[in-house]
């Protein structure tokens, strides 16, 4: 993952606990989610998280293409994560490759473990993630993004589906990490959380933590997801509470 | 009702409105929609732009790398356009191999950048024969409401006025430098409902149309390449007065590669 110029091992926590981008261990990048920027699609939204900005759009319930995936008794939740050729440091190759074809596949069965799917059968749910700018925690933008389109898209859910990335850097658990963390730290976490049921869909891990250190990074996650989720709704809450006083006007 | 249904009643009204010179977003015959580019939208990139042309939207990405020349032009860069019409952006869509479509989107915008020689691709040389800067132009769709060509164009011809080339962080000069453009080409699109030549059309007067043509000029006045898609037929007298349209249209989508809004 490496850029071209990549050098020594940066510097990822200061003595005084601050990270490269001055957050501390417990801080989110700052986040931006906006619901429904897209026209064609029936549910979208746009996040910007940190450097990320990932697009994501909902189609259906509609007809199951290729045809032999269909279900006679529920929908079935089809994801295509894909990453722009623009999107990274060295220009990627455009297509689907492994390391998408897998995060589309764990994604895909976060949802199909919220969405109501038997209320829609012989019918797809199309989830597009499109990275147009990565910087490391782009399958939890993803999902992030994904999950509001969902809701914009009026797929009854049992919950919004939050996600974030914890990891190991310089020893330390910290939440939510950039690329040189993720590049250089010592673990790299993902997680989705319902904060319905306080249960993981999704749950990865990468580098080496003990038990303990393990422990701590699932919880600091679950903190991390209920600050998101309060993010996400209120995106869905700008895109669809109407202002009395303009409603009367009009 | 399905969708083709529906598609067949709002042709029929969008060639009925077109008989008198109306159209079903109210815009008039040549009038453009609005349009809004924002130069720089992905970091990443050596160069990008985000343009907007009413509902539709594409993302341009430039990248440099350094790379072999062609033997038979071994003193000139190379650039590659690719055009993807993902699944995000439209219903149309679906995932896989490039259809017909997204070729013909990255050639038509291809030729248009070639043929007014926007870039100087003797400047992208570093050893003849040998080592040359490689410039991929990534065309990606977000929202396709129609006129995928001039969104494209201005994508691509904006993401490049405004790219860096890289030479500091692949170690072959000591500082990145701008690409810098000679040319600014953009394209003008026009489909024909009925007798009338509609400019920037969108979408569903794309179903409608009997025949589209692309104009693409340069900020000298001439005209760089030209497309016709769809099926449908054109007049001599047609392609004047879509010359002369896509000229005058031109010069303000001219301005507004440059980051400015029309």
């Amino acid at each position: 993952m490496g850029s071209v110029g990549a050098k020594d091992i940066p510097v990822l926590l200061t003595p005084e606990g601050l990270r490269i981008d001055g957050r501390r261990l417990d801080e989110l990048r700052p986040l931006r989610i906006q619901a429904g920027p897209l026209h064609q699609a029936d549910g979208s939204a746009f996040v910007e998280w940190g450097a990320n900005k990932v697009m994501a759009a909902v189609y259906g319930p509609r007809e199951v293409h290729p045809r032999h995936l269909q279900q006679n008794h529920k929908a079935v939740i089809q994801c295509k994560y894909n990453m722009a050729a623009f999107s990274v440091d060295e220009r990627k190759r455009p297509g689907l490759d492994r390391r998408s074809q897998e995060i589309s596949k764990v994604i895909a069965e976060a949802f199909e473990s919220v969405v109501f799917a038997e209320e829609f059968p012989r019918t797809s749910i199309d989830v597009y993630i499109e990275v147009l700018q990565a910087n490391a925690g782009t399958r939890c933008a993803g999902l992030v993004a994904a999950s509001v389109a969902l809701a914009d898209a009026g797929i009854p859910m049992v919950d919004l589906v939050p996600a974030v990335a914890v990891g190991k850097i310089s020893g330390q658990i910290a939440l939510d990490l950039k690329k040189e963390e993720d590049n250089f730290g010592e673990a790299d976490l993902p997680m989705a959380l319902v904060p319905q049921s306080g249960r993981l869909v999704l749950l990865q891990m990468e580098g080496h933590m003990t038990p303990d250190e393990l422990s701590r990074a699932l919880d600091l996650g679950v903190v991390g997801c209920k600050a998101i989720y309060e993010k996400m709704k209120q995106a869905l809450r700008d895109r669809y509470s109407v202002d009395p006083i303009a409603a009367g006007a009009a | 009702m399905t969708p083709e249904v529906t598609a067949e009643i709002r042709t029929s009204h969008i060639l009925d409105l077109a008989g008198e010179g109306k159209r079903l977003d109210g815009r008039g015959p040549d009038e453009y929609r609005h349009v809004e580019v924002v130069p720089g939208f992905v970091t990443t990139a050596d160069g990008s732009a985000l343009v907007r042309i009413g509902d539709t939207a594409v993302l341009a990405g430039v990248k440099l790398e350094p790379g072999k020349p062609f033997p038979d032009t071994p003193n000139a860069g190379v650039l590659t356009t690719n055009a993807e019409l993902i699944p995000l952006s439209s219903p149309v869509f679906e995932p896989g191999p490039p259809q017909p479509g997204a070729i013909e989107v990255s050639r038509v915008v291809d030729r248009a950048i070639r043929a007014a020689e926007a870039i100087d691709l003797t400047r992208l040389c570093v050893t003849p024969g040998e080592k040359t800067w490689v410039c991929y132009v990534d065309l990606h769709v977000l929202d396709h409401s129609g006129n995928l060509i001039d969104a494209a164009m201005l994508a691509g011809v904006s993401a490049l006025a405004h790219a860096t080339v890289p030479a500091k962080r692949f170690g072959i000069a000591e500082s990145d430098y701008p690409l810098d453009l000679q040319h600014v080409p953009v394209e003008c699109t026009f489909v024909r409902l009925g007798d009338t030549l509609v400019i920037d059309p969108t979408f569903d007067e794309e179903l409608a149309a009997q025949g589209r043509l692309t104009i693409a000029t340069d900020e000298t006045g001439r005209v760089v390449a030209m497309q016709k898609g769809l099926v449908g037929a054109f007049s001599p007298d047609d392609v004047r007065e879509v010359v002369r349209r896509a000229l005058v249209h031109g010069d303000r989508l001219r301005i507004a590669a440059r980051g400015g809004k029309t």
